[in-house]
């Protein structure tokens, strides 16, 4: 099978046309052979395939909110050819057998390479080390860990898993949220908080984990990654950890880019959220931090709910939003358009930075001939309210419905098969694995 | 107006219509019959996730004063409290009839969320949720504060010009929160007296004045101190070392009172701790206001119902 891609943008940058031959790229230039099939591009902007480190797919165990193969097309539909799975499924991914068990079921559903992130500890439990290195010698070739939903508070027990995983090649993805400064919080302290009589979730819960884990960091030789920076103070405690020469890497959340604690005010539990929605200057900060190279990649924590979750008290909603059909949209609207980076960085915080940190091969090279055909095309002028429509999982917790954004992924190729066709994501059984 | 779920919902003008209507109301409670047919035929469901005898018994004696059909439903605790149980509990009272429904629960927010998600048609009051609003009580101080300081002026004006303190635990209080919005709103000065640790982060946004002790409010001959119940589960959590320590620094006690000028009134929510916020004597002495406040309850209650009835023909 061949695939020819006339005229694209080259990550906003030259046109030219790509040939995509089996799963992989074979030539890119000015092409006048012909293909099997051919797609015009003309005034669309390809990218490498988008690279998710942070999303939530429930399955095992939550397939009410989601399963491996809705969350795959949600992925698709958003322009990613690889997810990252959390491990807080149940039973939790804490064993070679439940993150082989994720990653074939990725592979049968064929529209992303689902790739499972294991436990840190036993049950998320904080208390004894999971098989890291079982899972990392599996078949699923684990690489990041994380206990993702809960921080690894313990001081001594963080320190032991960063060495341990650091035997592995891994990576340890932490959550920063220090437990006891944040016992009951469910919105951002501060004026809101304060407004709403709800108990806060103060910054420096965040900050000094993350100062903490840097330090533990460097002072191990490990490598560290920290889960959606949501304040300003964190962007500058890894800034400084960056410039020391510490191994830590960053990711924030299309939403804590956009987003700010005022939408709480109405106590709608859409908007709830972990780590809380900010101040309007974390979020102008972020921004800030993504352009300078502080912080590495935007990952979605793409966290469905049912709808019973969520259409509830705030006391009683969920924590968690999902995010991966909107990520592009939001990176183009509160990034690219408002003047942070260009098409170019879009290539990087959303492909070859998190492929690197997950050591997910094939993304080193975007867009280069002899590269893994993962592909995406998204038309930058097309602008429209999202709406319902636009979500392909099986829950609708989406907190940009009723918002006008820009971009539209129109193409998404996954190892040369197209999972998006003219926008609309292909049915499971042409895109499915025997 | 259909519901009552914030003071941030009140502009002054609506305010001091409400206080003037429990002016008539406080008149028909001294009446031979004591009682107007404003609400006959009507339902008004108390509902109490969160038990409070006081509040839900004024409440009652509101609408059985307009002549409405009273039902009650208590149930304290989670097990009901949850997300769809909230919603079905609701919905049924609405179904039984109810055209207003009181609403009490643990959780900030509920009374928000009930009114704005149209769970039900009824009219929401808010009897307190969480550690977030306590409107109708914050209209009742209101009350209180204008009858005893303004006396038979009382009617159509604001505050301005009062001095009040709010002391205490205002992290955890509706009752100050919803007081500092309210009183804020009529035009009066509120200073906030409490340690660091029992105030709410970026309360400047409350347009308040901030001190430490409550002889620092005392200082500026505040014409109200407002008491606050402390809830004794605080001291364990760390935020105050003990009760004879909060006691000497923010309790209300005779001393302070005979710094005060003589006209000063000493308020509480109740229930009060005797002892720890307030002292037993000036609890009882002539400036304390603790029962007038329960009585001006039922009359701003009754003035709450009979407000948001007609404002919804």
């Amino acid at each position: 099978m061949t695939i020819l891609i006339r005229g694209a943008s080259l990550m906003g940058g030259d046109t030219s046309d790509i040939l995509i031959d089996g799963d992989k790229i074979r030539e890119v230039g000015r092409i006048s052979s012909s293909a099997d099939r051919v797609v015009d591009a003309h005034g669309l902007i390809a990218l490498p395939g988008l690279v998710d480190l942070h999303s939530h797919l429930r399955e095992p165990g939550g397939e009410g909110s989601e399963t491996i193969l809705s969350g795959s097309r949600a992925a698709a539909a958003g322009g990613f050819t690889t997810v990252h799975a959390m491990a807080n499924t149940n039973p939790v991914a804490d064993t070679a057998e439940i993150v082989e068990l994720v990653a074939e079921r990725g592979r049968l559903a064929g529209y992303v390479e689902v790739r499972p992130v294991g436990a840190v500890t036993k049950n998320l439990g904080g208390e004894q080390l999971a098989d890291i290195g079982g899972m990392a010698r599996s078949a699923a070739a684990v690489t990041v860990f994380s206990d993702d939903g809960r921080c690894v508070g313990d001081a001594l027990l963080m320190r032991r898993a960063l060495e341990y995983v650091s035997t592995f090649g891994g990576v340890i993805a932490q959550h920063s949220q220090d437990p006891r400064l944040t016992e009951d919080a469910v919105v951002n302290e501060g004026r809101v908080s304060s407004e709403l009589g709800l108990r806060g979730w103060p910054s420096v819960a965040e900050e000094s984990i993350i100062a903490r884990d840097v330090l533990l960091a460097e002072y191990v030789g490990a490598r560290l990654h920290v889960c959606h920076v949501s304040t300003a103070g964190s962007a500058d405690v890894i800034r400084w950890a960056k410039k020391r020469g510490i191994r830590v890497t960053a990711e924030v959340t299309p939403h804590h880019l956009f987003l700010t604690e005022d939408r709480a005010l109405a106590y709608d539990p859409l908007f709830k959220v972990n780590p809380p929605l900010r101040t309007a200057e974390d979020v102008e900060e972020l921004r800030r931090a993504v352009a300078d190279g502080t912080i590495d990649v935007v990952a979605t924590d793409h966290a469905p709910h049912a709808s019973a979750s969520k259409d509830c008290t705030w006391h009683d909603a969920t924590f968690g939003m999902v995010g991966l059909e909107s990520a592009l949209s939001v990176v183009q609207h509160t990034l690219v358009d408002a003047g942070h980076i260009s098409w170019s960085s879009v290539a990087r915080i959303l492909s070859v930075v998190p492929a690197e940190i997950g050591k997910v091969e094939g993304y080193d090279a975007p867009l280069a001939a002899g590269s893994r055909a993962n592909i995406t095309l998204v038309d930058p002028s097309h602008t429209s309210v999202w709406d319902a429509s636009r979500l392909h999982g099986r829950s609708t917790n989406s907190p940009f419905v009723g918002t006008s954004l820009p971009g539209r992924i129109m193409s998404t190729i996954f190892n040369g098969t197209e999972t998006v066709i003219d926008g609309t994501v292909v049915a499971p059984e042409l895109v499915r694995n025997t | 107006m259909k519901n009552l779920v914030s003071t941030r919902d009140l502009e002054a003008g609506n305010a001091i219509a409400l206080l003037d209507t429990a002016i008539d109301m406080v008149d028909v409670r001294s009446r031979d019959v004591k009682k107007l047919p404003t609400l006959r035929g009507k339902t008004v469901a108390n509902v109490f996730f969160e038990d409070s005898t006081r509040t839900r018994l004024s409440f009652e004696a509101a609408a059985l004063a307009l002549s409405a059909d009273v039902t009650t439903f208590t149930a304290p605790g989670s097990s009901v409290s949850k997300g769809e149980s909230l919603k079905d509990t609701l919905q049924t009272l609405e179904s039984m009839g109810a055209d207003f429904i009181v609403l009490r629960h643990s959780h900030s927010g509920v009374a928000a969320t009930v009114a704005n998600n149209g769970w039900v048609d009824a009219h929401i009051i808010n009897a307190g949720d969480g550690t977030h609003e306590h409107p109708t009580q914050a209209l009742l101080d209101a009350f209180t504060m204008r009858s005893r300081l303004l006396g038979d002026a009382a009617r159509g004006n604001d505050l301005s010009g009062i001095k009040v303190a709010i002391v205490g635990d205002i992290l955890h209080s509706r009752v100050a929160r919803s007081n500092a919005l309210l009183l804020h709103k009529l035009g009066a000065s509120v200073t906030l007296a409490a340690p660091q640790t029992l105030l709410p982060r970026a309360i400047e946004s409350w347009g308040v004045t901030v001190v430490s002790t409550l002889d620092d409010a005392i200082d500026t001959a505040p014409d109200v101190v407002m008491t606050l119940r402390v809830q004794k589960e605080r001291m364990s959590s760390g935020f105050f070392p003990s009760e004879s320590e909060f006691s000497a620094l923010w309790g209300m006690n005779d001393a302070r009172l005979s710094r005060l000028p003589s006209t000063s009134i000493v308020m509480h929510p109740g229930p009060m701790n005797r002892g720890l916020e307030i002292s037993g004597s000036v609890a009882d002495s002539p400036q304390s206001t603790v029962t007038e406040q329960v009585a001006n309850g039922v009359a701003i209650r009754m003035a709450v119902l009979y407000t948001l009835m007609g404002d919804s023909r």
